[in-house]
């Protein structure tokens, strides 16, 4: 760590973490509901479990941005965070809003629109935290140096922030509704998102890999290109069935498909880099977290992504378990890992310690990829014999979902090895450091 | 990659190209926003009670069970065309009223079946609430849903 002001960062990772396990529990709580369906279904229902499991997600995934920003812009801008007190006070505001709005979504309150259930109040509290942050993270950048890794990311969560008013926009047209919420939800996960993502990448690659800055950077603005040329005219394969114009098929059909390249770009420019570079870099927990993290969004986000975005296939797999598939190991290849990876890195330096305990890390990595991909497997299956029977065959919901309980079972089990491998990370993280760090204040021991 | 390609000519397309789809993309959907209020919704019919039943339907996040024109939560069967797989098309009041007594009735309390909470509408409420429903099935959604399973 070069810089003092990095170490707010370390709030920004805790906070996380702490809402990344809120996030798995109520995960395996809602895939538990899913076989025993009486399960809390007078004191918590489904739909408030469901709120609160993707809520923590988005925030957390969030925070860990925010996070990450205030690690990396000192050394990329090599200069102090422009006011550190700000950003603690923004951390704590952004956890405030955090925390009311779980207790709120357990009492029912909540305004009731998919992903965007915050309160009117808490909606406001984070357009707030965002001018916190951008303001900052701004001035940073405005005194300091000017790399591409920093202004992509700063471009990206500029337009986080802007894209979000679109949240405030309910219109009484259901059609007209849904088409700005996907301003919001399409534009931030297969558009700016994918700009933070490489622009992380891109400086873990350079300080992990050693290879040249100019390299890097010419990689990041065309991978950051491929994203947003395709994703934004790819926004076209959520305007198919909603009373949007037909030609939306066409435009969704050409355009999500090239989606797939910037995740195929940032494989390749991954594993290329490391094997180029050919450094021996102590932490390797960070590199397999990044490795992975471009691989599992290929797959998450690319390949499942594709499987169902085509019109004349999307007809029959819309809105079912297919979209649950593909919702969670993309969120989990492209950005839960993204996050995890750059935590890695990072949490070393700003404990001051030599990177530590990368087996344990490792082995969660392992157990939690493997879990996500077997989740995967399951859902799509159960979406697949779904989609045959209930949009070909024509049999009601109900009906369906009894046929398809076998795979609910499986997505349980995969869900409570999740669980096991999240505890494995956070404990990597958090708790493993701290009695290290006890114990090696009187003698020096040797790196793991 | 190419020594063809500078980073700064790299950083122009993307900024350039960016500006390029977005100026496209916010196009099209002017004009999908017009579409909508004139040929593929009913905005004559969108009346006070529709609305309020989108508030209700919001109020009570029926979307994180349900999805409504295949989005949202694939816990609980589709309600975009719910109205028309209840018969309303053939027989309104029949529907209505099958509607109203079916959301009367929950929770089932069925062990082993996934329960739906009881929300206590008023009668109003309830009517509402299906006037949204019944609005939502008319919107011109390019025949989505394959079948009446939704």
């Amino acid at each position: 760590m070069k810089y003092q002001s990095q170490k707010v960062a370390l709030y920004y990772i805790y906070g996380a973490l702490t809402l990344f396990a809120a996030q798995i529990l109520l995960g395996v709580v809602a895939g538990t509901v899913y076989v025993f369906p009486n399960l809390l279904s007078e004191v918590l229902p489904f739909n408030i479990i469901r709120m609160i499991h993707t809520n923590a997600l988005i925030v957390w995934l969030l925070m860990g941005y925010f996070g990450a920003a205030y690690y990396l812009l000192p050394e990329e801008c090599e200069t102090e965070i422009y006011s550190p007190k700000l950003a603690i006070i923004q951390f704590w505001l952004f956890m405030f809003a955090a925390g009311a709005a779980v207790v709120g979504y357990i009492f029912g309150i909540h305004e009731g629109r998919e992903f965007l259930e915050q309160p009117l109040w808490i909606k406001v509290l984070i357009v707030i935290v965002a001018l916190m942050f951008l303001f900052n993270a701004t001035m940073t950048l405005l005194k300091g140096r000017k790399t591409a890794i920093s202004n992509v990311l700063m471009v990206a969560l500029w337009f986080v922030a802007l894209l979000f008013l679109f949240a405030f926009y309910n219109p009484s047209n259901l059609a007209v509704d849904k088409m700005y919420w996907w301003y919001v939800v399409h534009l931030w996960v297969e558009g700016v998102w994918e700009l933070i993502m490489a622009s992380i990448l891109a400086f873990l690659m350079i300080k992990m890999t050693g290879i040249d800055r100019e390299v890097i950077e010419k990689w990041l603005y065309v991978m950051v290109s491929l994203s947003l040329f395709s994703g934004i005219l790819g926004t076209g394969h959520h305007y198919l069935w909603i009373g949007t114009p037909g030609y939306w098929q066409w435009i969704g059909n050409v355009f999500s498909t090239l989606e797939v390249v910037p995740f195929f770009s940032m494989v390749v420019f991954c594993f290329y880099m490391v094997w180029k570079g050919g450094r021996d870099h102590p932490n390797k927990a960070a590199l397999l977290w990044s490795l992975g993290c471009a691989v599992m969004a290929f797959f998450g986000a690319g390949v499942w992504g594709f499987m169902h975005t085509l019109s004349s296939v999307n007809y029959y797999t819309h809105g079912t378990q297919i979209t649950a598939a593909h919702g969670h190991l993309a969120f989990y290849g492209a950005y839960v890992m993204l996050n995890l990876a750059i935590f890695t890195y990072a949490l070393p330096y700003l404990r001051g310690r030599e990177p530590y305990n990368q087996q344990l890390n490792m082995w969660g990595f392992w157990i939690t990829t493997s879990a996500m991909a077997f989740m995967t497997f399951t859902l799509t299956f159960a979406g697949v014999v779904q989609t045959h029977l209930q949009r070909v065959l024509g049999m009601s919901y109900m009906e369906v979902q009894d046929q398809i309980a076998l795979f609910y079972w499986m997505r349980l089990g995969s869900g409570v090895v999740v669980l096991i491998g999240v505890t494995m990370i956070i404990w990597s993280l958090v708790v493993v450091p701290r009695s290290a760090a006890r114990v090696t204040t009187g003698v020096r021991q040797p790196a793991e | 990659m190419s020594e063809r390609l500078t980073k700064s000519a790299a950083r122009n397309i993307f900024y350039g190209g960016t500006i390029f789809f977005l100026v496209i993309f916010f196009g099209l959907t002017l004009h999908s926003h017009n579409y909508m209020l004139n040929e593929s919704t009913n905005m004559d019919e969108l009346t006070p009670s529709v609305v309020a039943g989108k508030h209700i339907w919001e109020r009570h996040s029926c979307v994180n069970c349900h999805t409504i024109l295949g989005e949202g939560a694939y816990f609980a069967p589709e309600l975009g065309n719910v109205w028309v797989r209840y018969g309303g098309k053939e027989d309104p009041e029949g529907a209505r009223d099958m509607l109203k007594a079916w959301m009367a009735a929950q929770p089932s309390g069925i062990e082993g079946r996934r329960q739906m909470p009881q929300f206590n509408l008023t009668d109003q409420e309830l009517d509402e609430l299906v006037d949204f429903l019944k609005w939502t099935s008319e919107i011109d959604t390019q025949n989505w849903p394959p079948n009446e399973a939704g």
